[in-house]
């Protein structure tokens, strides 16, 4: 669990069982185990409705757990980028009363959410669980880039590599925690970089 | 009698200067000798002749070197003009606000004439003189908030009012005090505040929230803020930090009466007739200290605040590092005599 923080910063909380009958879920890595932890509690034909969208870590773990959920579309995506547009179409097309549930990495929820938003549901109205590593998904208010997976505090800027200190403050439009040049006023001040969002 | 407009700059050779008028009319921030955020709010009603108040939307002497800045940034970065879709009404709202101020207050320079949703409007300072539709976006150069924003000073944030929230949805936001407009667009009024210290556990934001969505159209608010700055750089965005931060490590015992300024934004809360928005003009009033202490009492009391700022306000504002260099340089002029009430010089 990420520890308590500034407004802007979001707030996760435990997957349940929502009505209805389509139900699409969006997981990487340990995020699987948030599904299968709801799918403990559902109701038999509970996943006979249910699309799961999955991304394994680097471990590869966790595909089987969820595809004995036996789930009426299961897809394994190699990467979000990767899974985006098959995301984007399902959204789309989705129906009214379309349950939306999310697990893993901040960065996975956060991306999944800003689809959703665009697709416009509310962001709400959407079950978040995270589970797995604490990395960060940044913009470097610089240059604009995004670098994915930061480990560490401060951060170097996978674009134009200014040391950034990774704040709180997060952005759902940009699915992303902003990074600010941490030693601007003197570049020659490195303070040390510590492994801080495992 | 209109105003005559400086030639200067705000970047590189900062030849920004405020004549001696405008150090008198300077909006000085305290009205005590200490600073604790507060939800300082009161109704903007046209103030005393010869203030930054004596027009509702004011024009001064740096009117035209603003505006030549504005288009600089905007060059460089055109991220900092941004509008949700749904955002282009309340952008038309805020063109005729701007315009049927600047025309009231200031009409040997603008001129506004309608003809129903025929408009022209005339800008002298900048050589401007359009014929548009009111309301049709193709008959203008810009949409209608970047091309009245490009003519008006101060940064604009338009907040679109929904689920008893205020939502950042547009900005025109060139001369900020460290916050970035692409970052936060598209945030409700406490995630766009939430890297404030302090102020949430007051329950500042949640006050200030109320009073904000109850604001009426004709009925306007305003409050000050301030902040410092390293040279004359209205810039100061985020986007740039890793460029004007460095100007923080320059300040010395010599050059500090020069190089450091008190920023004040006078800012603003206006409710928009046709789309229920909220426009929030955040204008920034710059004055370096060797101005800010020809007037005596603003020198003593300028030095008691910034001396017993509490530490995370000062780190808040980026002031640490020349905190103890402008204290004692502000000192000398503080011979501990009592500072008379309100914000005014004596």
């Amino acid at each position: 669990m990420a520890a308590k923080s500034i407004i802007s910063r979001p707030v996760y909380g435990t997957l349940s069982l929502q009505p209805g009958k389509h139900h699409l879920f969006i997981a990487d890595a340990e995020g699987a185990l948030a599904i299968a932890d709801l799918a403990a509690k559902a109701p038999a034909d509970f996943f006979g409705g249910a699309h799961v969208i999955f991304i394994p870590g680097r471990d590869g773990k966790y595909a089987d757990v969820l595809e004995a959920l036996k789930p009426a579309q299961f897809y394994l995506g190699h990467s979000f980028a990767s899974a985006l547009p098959r995301l984007k179409q399902t959204l789309a097309n989705a129906h009214m009363g379309l349950r939306l549930y999310l697990a893993g990495t901040e960065g996975l929820i956060g991306q999944a959410m800003h689809a959703a938003l665009e697709a416009g549901i509310d962001h709400t109205s959407i079950q978040t669980e995270h589970r797995g590593s604490l990395a960060r998904r940044m913009q470097c208010v610089h240059c604009k880039g995004i670098t994915e997976n930061v480990t560490t505090q401060p951060a170097t800027c996978s674009h134009c590599g200014l040391l950034l200190l990774v704040r709180d403050h997060y952005s759902r439009r940009l699915a992303a925690f902003q990074g600010v040049c941490i030693n601007a006023e003197d570049r020659s001040e490195i303070p040390p970089i510590e492994e801080v969002f495992r | 009698m209109g105003i005559t407009f400086r030639k200067e700059t705000f970047r590189d050779d900062f030849t920004f200067r405020n004549s001696p008028e405008h150090i008198r009319r300077f909006p000085f921030p305290f009205h005590e000798d200490s600073y604790m955020y507060a939800v300082n709010i009161e109704p903007h009603v046209v103030g005393p002749k010869g203030s930054v108040l004596e027009n509702l939307i004011d024009v001064d002497e740096h009117y035209v070197a603003e505006m030549q800045d504005r288009a600089l940034v905007l060059a460089e970065d055109p991220l900092r003009c941004q509008s949700l879709p749904h955002m282009t009404l309340a952008g038309w709202d805020l063109l005729e606000l701007l315009m049927e101020q600047q025309a009231l207050g200031y009409p040997e320079h603008f001129t506004l004439t309608r003809d129903g949703d025929r408009w022209r409007w005339i800008n002298r300072p900048l050589g401007i003189d359009d014929s548009f539709t009111f309301g049709d976006v193709s008959t203008l150069p810009y949409g209608p908030m970047e091309y009245i924003t490009r003519q008006s000073q101060g940064d604009f944030c338009i907040l679109d009012q929904r689920d008893g929230n205020l939502w950042m949805d547009a900005g025109m936001v060139t001369t900020q005090a460290d916050w970035s407009l692409d970052f936060d667009i598209g945030m409700n009024f406490f995630e766009w505040h939430a890297p404030v210290p302090l102020a949430h556990e007051k329950g500042i934001f949640v006050r200030a929230l109320k009073f904000l969505t109850n604001i009426q159209q004709g009925k306007p608010a305003r409050r000050l803020n301030w902040t410092m700055t390293i040279n004359p750089r209205l810039d100061t965005s985020p986007e740039n930090y890793h460029k004007w931060g460095p100007d923080r490590a320059t300040v010395t015992p010599e050059n500090v009466g020069d190089k450091a300024h008190l920023r004040v934004e006078l800012q603003s809360f206006w409710r928009l007739p046709r789309s229920n928005a909220i426009v929030f003009p955040i204008r920034c009033y710059l004055i370096k200290m060797d101005e800010l202490v020809t007037q005596p009492k603003w020198a003593r009391r300028l030095h008691r605040v910034i001396r017993d700022l509490p530490e995370e306000l000062a780190n808040y504002k980026g002031l640490t590092r020349y905190r103890p260099t402008l204290v004692e340089w502000l000192s000398r002029l503080d011979d501990g005599s009592p500072t008379s009430a309100g914000f005014g010089p004596d």
